[in-house]
């Protein structure tokens, strides 16, 4: 187990850069994970810490040496890869013990670690079969299998569950979850997944076009965005986002662009009458209360997914989405009245951070 | 899926019938002109089997000609050319596949030129290269040749076998504690093996039916190698088509059971890339 450090990292291919001064703590027996979408450079700092890609400029530590300079092999870390990269013309036992045979552990030894280790995943019967006979969660679990048999220093992921399907997807998950309780191994996992991102994280590293947007757990994520990237980013559905002015006066509110005017709190970040971005959650937008601040929103579509509801609502041209557990919208149609409660409203500037 | 109608099958079998009929003929005609006694090679007409056959040409041919010797140095120079080749491109093949480097675009281009030109062009300037460094007349010297001649397009074929290998192997392999060139021999190399049989395969088979420059190279019957022995069957007034194509037959020997050994290896990497690792 290990801390890593990780100083004003950059890393460019030739003149493009595709990391800009990332800067990152992690803690002995961490989970953190570094979300983002496709390209915004998550898996490019995974393959840097592991060493399958140059610094271009600053400095990884891995508990408290330097390992710019060092080959992947001398870096004491495991990691998981996207396609599993199971040795095919291995056996399941000997794919997980090719870490072990390579650094010469004594025969005994190597059974005995190899047998615990696929006890605790559930690979027993498996051991004498070769990859291609093993079904997409079971490559996963030799996959994870093969990393913690030499109980490295930090653990890697790298999408290690977006070749499963759904329901599969899910259950290891957990199974990986449950694995980083009982181990307490330092974990940096990658993945575009918001969902993978909040379940398993205890810190969750968001990050877009190179840039880190977002250092937090999942709830200050959740909570307080930093920026209008990771209010969209994090949550499903997505946040909902009103472009406007602000008007200060005896009662702060804001006018979206379609001319609706949504009651909020003072923000003494923002003057009077300054562009600005609002955002609501689906969850927290308020359906059916006839309250006086109420406003009236057209109800354009409706998709049920059984654990609740989602509305596709609007106000004029700007549309929104409302989500809900109350079965009395299933057949919403016309109008409804809506209340955007001002203690659940975000606030972002003309530059897109949070206010 | 439905079957398809029963003279439709019938068709392609006889179409595929009518090819391998076409196809191997000239090796069926060989056959029986080898096994033709003299005496009825031309006096009997066109058959297709003559009226009594006989393995006297055989006979002839492995205990009265230098055939045996042809025989050996043929192999001695297939078989060093093969597996040197086949090293050289696996490191190269693998370099181009995997390595970013200053030059690779040239290295390419110029591997590329060196198979444009007709080897006639070469004997002249080939010969006086090797004239002074007594590699003429000499089995190693033809080894080189061949070498030099087909590392490019081996490199090539090992290259595309290389590309098909998914690169998360050999970083997995390195994370798990091997050096590249150790993941390259433990990983890579096995998964390879097919690539490796082909470029043996076809490397072999394009020494072995080498002519024109053993001709040049070679004067002597001591370390000619059988396509040039073949010539020797050639006397000025006649050929004596009997023992040549006995000598012939006996030649496809080695390239057959070679192809029989590869072959498992050979059809998996024609179909290499296909499969996932």
């Amino acid at each position: 187990m290990a801390s890593i450090d990780i100083a004003n990292i950059q890393k460019s291919y030739g003149i493009h850069p595709v990391l800009h001064d990332v800067d990152l703590k992690i803690g002995d027996g961490e989970f953190v994970v570094l979300v983002g979408p496709s390209g915004c450079g998550k898996s490019t700092l995974l393959r840097m810490i592991a060493g399958l890609e140059s610094v271009t400029s600053g400095e990884i530590r891995i508990a408290g040496r330097r390992v710019n300079e060092l080959a992947p092999k001398d870096r004491d870390i495991a990691m998981v890869f996207q396609s599993y990269a199971l040795y095919p013309h291995m056996s399941v036992a000997k794919n997980m013990s090719y870490s072990l045979r390579l650094r010469k552990t004594a025969k005994e030894k190597i059974a005995s670690i190899v047998s615990s280790a696929a006890a605790k995943l559930g690979l027993d019967p498996l051991l004498e079969r070769r990859p291609r006979a093993l079904s997409g969660g079971q490559r996963q679990r030799v996959a994870m299998g093969r990393a913690i048999v030499r109980e490295p220093k930090a653990f890697l992921f790298d999408e290690p569950l977006s070749n499963l399907d759904a329901r599969l997807r899910e259950q290891m998950r957990a199974e990986i979850k449950k694995l980083h309780k009982d181990l307490g191994a330092t974990s940096i996992y990658v993945t575009h997944d918001q969902i993978e991102a909040m379940t398993l994280a205890d810190r969750i590293v968001a990050m877009n076009g190179g840039f880190v947007q977002q250092v937090g757990s999942p709830l200050d994520l959740y909570d307080r965005p930093a920026n209008l990237f990771v209010a969209g980013f994090i949550g499903s559905p997505g946040m909902n986002f009103f472009e406007g002015t602000y008007l200060n006066g005896t009662a702060p509110r804001f006018e979206t662009e379609g001319g609706v005017v949504i009651p909020a709190q003072p923000h003494p970040a923002l003057t009077d009458g300054a562009r600005a971005t609002l955002g609501i959650r689906p969850e927290h937008v308020e359906i059916g209360a006839e309250a006086p601040d109420a406003l009236k929103a057209t109800v354009d579509l409706v998709e049920p997914t059984g654990f609740g509801i989602i509305l596709h609502l609007s106000f004029g041209r700007s549309g929104f989405k409302a989500f809900t557990n109350d079965r009395r919208f299933l057949n919403a149609s016309g109008s409804l009245p809506v209340r955007l409660p001002v203690e659940r409203l975000h606030f972002f500037n003309a530059a897109g951070n949070r206010v | 899926m439905r079957a398809k109608p029963l003279f439709l099958t019938i068709a392609h079998r006889l179409a595929i019938l009518a090819y391998i009929a076409f196809a191997l003929f000239p090796l069926y005609w060989l056959l029986k002109v080898a096994v033709t006694p003299n005496d009825l090679l031309y006096s009997e007409g066109i058959r297709l089997w003559p009226s009594h056959a006989s393995l006297e040409h055989f006979d002839f041919v492995l205990r009265h000609s230098a055939f045996p010797v042809f025989f050996r140095n043929s192999l001695i120079v297939s078989g060093s050319t093969a597996v040197i080749v086949t090293i050289l491109a696996s490191l190269s093949g693998y370099a181009l596949s995997r390595f970013n480097f200053r030059g690779k675009y040239w290295l390419v281009a110029l591997m590329l030129l060196t198979q444009m030109f007709p080897l006639v062009m070469l004997v002249a300037p080939i010969f006086k290269i090797l004239s002074p460094l007594g590699l003429t007349n000499s089995l190693t010297g033809l080894v080189i040749v061949y070498t030099a001649f087909n590392v490019p397009f081996a490199t090539f074929l090992m290259q595309s076998f290389f590309d098909g290998i998914p690169k998360d192997l050999e970083e997995a392999a390195m994370i798990d504690g091997a050096t590249q060139f150790v993941a390259f021999r433990q990983i890579i190399l096995p998964l390879t093996l097919p690539g490796i049989a082909a470029t043996l395969g076809f490397v072999f088979t394009a020494a072995w039916s080498e002519l024109l420059f053993s001709l040049m190279l070679i004067s002597g019957n001591d370390q000619a190698t059988f396509p040039v022995g073949l010539l020797s069957f050639v006397s000025k007034f006649s050929v004596d088509f009997g023992q040549m194509m006995a000598a012939g037959v006996l030649a496809l020997i080695p390239a057959c059971l070679f192809f029989l050994l590869i072959q498992r290896y050979l059809v998996q990497g024609l179909t290499a890339g296909a499969v996932k690792g």
